[in-house]
């Protein structure tokens, strides 16, 4: 009698736990990072009221925002302008056109100042065109590297020499040999996009290069013996065997590139006026007016969620991918 | 013939191996160290007649895995060589498949697509359809149809080893190479396994060389056991001829008298003639052994 009352009772409990856990699992999942965040914006609001620059005070978390709906506003205001005098323009040589035939119209662009947004995009265009060049270099020469011992030692000094230099080093060399070199009179690119594209590439390469020889060359024996046995030639090997089981290791070294590569780019930007979040950053330090450093602040901000969503975006590449989708992906 | 009365059975399998389908002859193999070159293998002589089952044992360490990828062409034999139907072998091949201790399947390709990637390789000639037809008989024949979309990551130890077998039976070697196939899985599995083995064997015929540690599947399954002296310079030390008829019933053996006999004869060989004695600086050397021969195959 006693069982049969207490089984079920027993199961509600253990059912109740259960949901108990999961509800309070989620609520940490959710609460922490949101208390964490609450902590940071007060304390910085304390500490921001105690500083003051020769710009004023130092903005707090509510002058920030105020700027970057100002920065908004204006990326909005600037919109309408383009919009308007593009109808304007077309207009005007439509009339044209009506009464002279055989003119032929001529399109101007836009030249008003790039907004804060015209050059997030500058940015996110450069550092994706300077990444995808040093990654469909970097996974190559890696494999390569991984597969023959020879290259390996053969390329490792110079991996090791100019690995750890600084982006900046190279700056003033790019954009000699760019202006040098890139001579055309309808440029695709501009001379500035082409520099930090190159300057990211730079940067952008060693990562890739060094944790896809690395995963290459780890892998299982066994594997290797098995492709010998089938007699895979070299294109299917590295097809069927080498790509799958380095894939890990490659997408390491990809999110550790576009990371470096996005830093890199916003200092090329600074320092070699080329358009984009570095020189909005920059301008805005110049101009010095009581709202320069909110407006840098949103920047910043900008640039590191910017940065966190670059690497999402990888990580769910990798995922997708990648055929172990048990291993944990961070 | 394997149901032949057992003298004229032994007669035909002497004559076979007189017809050198697969020959070791004076086999030997040096890895080179810092000290000069270790001798694993010395003079390794071995005719092994078509369809017949030869286990190789002997303690780790003597160079039994050597002598399989020698024949797999995995390793090449410092002298002397392997003579496979009239032809050198100096390189791997599917026609020499080997099923690998773990099994080692793409953890990224399904059970079907493991099996596909080794009948597409060594197609010959065969359409899509044919090569379906040749994948899902495969499967059929390790009973592991039912899994066949699964990755080899969701299915136990002893699924995996059958799929590896199955890959290695796709490519329709000539011989089929075990190196310990059994070695990491539990009896009960180890059992069933064995006795899949051997109902393969008899339907396909292949001339199989497994190595083991188990005196027990030895017995079970072989036409001879090649029982290996300890390294360096191992060799053969005997050879025991496995006289039993087949098809081979593991619950009759267990009382059978000869069966008991054979078994003594092989533990004797392994714990009375070649004892071994684990020293400190035999597992030291064992593992430069390993070391070695870890540098080389990075090299190769």
């Amino acid at each position: 009698m006693l069982k049969t009352n207490t089984a079920p009772v027993l199961f509600q409990k253990m059912k109740t736990n259960m949901v108990k856990d999961k509800f309070f699992a989620t609520l940490n999942a959710l609460l922490l990072p949101i208390i964490g965040i609450l902590l940071f914006v007060a304390l910085w609001a304390a500490v921001a009221k105690n500083i003051d620059t020769s710009l004023g005070e130092f903005p707090g978390p509510m002058a920030v925002w105020e700027q970057s709906s100002v920065l908004i506003d204006e990326h909005n205001a600037q919109q309408e302008k383009a919009e308007a005098f593009y109808a304007r323009q077309e207009e005007r040589n439509a009339k044209r056109v009506a009464d002279d035939p055989s003119y032929a119209a001529k399109v101007r662009p836009f030249t008003g100042a790039p907004t804060f947004f015209d050059q997030i995009w500058t940015s996110l265009y450069t550092v994706s065109i300077g990444f995808l060049m040093a990654s469909l270099i970097a996974v190559p020469l890696g494999i390569l590297c991984g597969l023959s011992k020879g290259t390996y030692v053969a390329i490792n000094p110079l991996i090791q020499l100019f690995k750890p230099v600084s982006p900046l080093a190279w700056l003033p060399l790019v954009t000699m040999v760019v202006s040098a070199v890139y001579v055309s009179d309808d440029p695709m690119f501009s001379k500035s996009f082409v520099t930090s594209a190159f300057t990211v590439a730079l940067c952008c390469l060693w990562p890739t290069l060094i944790n896809t020889a690395v995963g290459v060359s780890s892998i299982d024996k066994d594997l290797i013996n098995v492709s010998k046995v089938l007699r895979l030639n070299a294109f299917n090997h590295v097809l069927k065997i080498v790509l799958p089981s380095s894939i890990p290791a490659i997408f390491t070294g990809l999110r550790l590139s576009l990371g470096i590569g996005w830093m890199v780019l916003i200092a090329a930007e600074m320092l070699a006026q080329n358009p984009g979040l570095g020189k909005f950053v920059w301008d805005e330090f110049q101009n010095g007016s009581s709202e320069s450093l909110a407006r840098i602040m949103v920047a910043v901000l900008t640039i590191g969620i910017i940065g966190f969503a670059l690497d999402r975006l990888m990580l769910m590449l990798q995922r997708k991918v990648s055929w172990d989708k048990s291993a944990t992906l961070r | 013939m394997k149901n032949n009365p057992k003298a004229s059975s032994q007669e035909a399998l002497e004559e076979s191996r007189l017809q050198r389908h697969l020959e070791l002859s004076q086999v030997g193999i040096d890895f080179p160290t810092p000290k000069g070159p270790f001798t694993a293998l010395q003079d390794v002589n071995l005719k092994i007649a078509k369809g017949e089952f030869v286990s190789l044992i002997g303690h780790s360490g003597c160079g039994k895995s050597t002598v399989l990828n020698i024949v797999a062409g995995l390793h090449q034999a410092s002298s002397g060589g392997v003579i496979l139907d009239n032809q050198e072998v100096n390189a791997p091949g599917p026609e020499r498949a080997v099923v690998f201790q773990n099994h080692s399947l793409l953890p990224w390709l399904s059970v079907y697509k493991n099996v596909e990637l080794a009948v597409k390789q060594t197609r010959q000639g065969r359409n899509k359809a044919e090569i379906k037809e040749w994948v899902q008989h495969n499967l059929d024949l390790v009973h592991m149809t039912h899994a066949a979309d699964k990755l080899p990551s969701e299915i136990s130890g002893g699924m995996k080893q059958r799929v590896g077998i199955a890959r290695a039976l796709s490519m329709e070697p000539k011989v089929l190479l075990m190196d310990e196939p059994f070695g990491a899985l539990d009896a009960l599995t180890r059992a069933h396994l064995q006795d899949s083995v051997m109902e393969i064997h008899a339907s396909l015929g292949n001339t199989v060389i497994m190595i083991t540690h188990d005196v027990d599947e030895a017995v079970l399954l072989s036409d001879r056991i090649v029982m290996m002296t300890n390294g360096p310079a191992a060799t053969i030390g005997e050879i025991l001829e496995v006289d039993f008829e087949r098809p081979r019933n593991r619950l009759e053996m267990a009382d059978n008298l000869k069966y008991n006999q054979y078994r003594h004869a092989v533990l004797t060989f392994l714990y009375e003639k070649q004892k071994k004695i684990e020293t400190v600086g035999a597992a030291k050397s064992d593992l430069s052994k390993g070391k070695m021969s870890k540098k080389k195959s990075s090299a190769a």
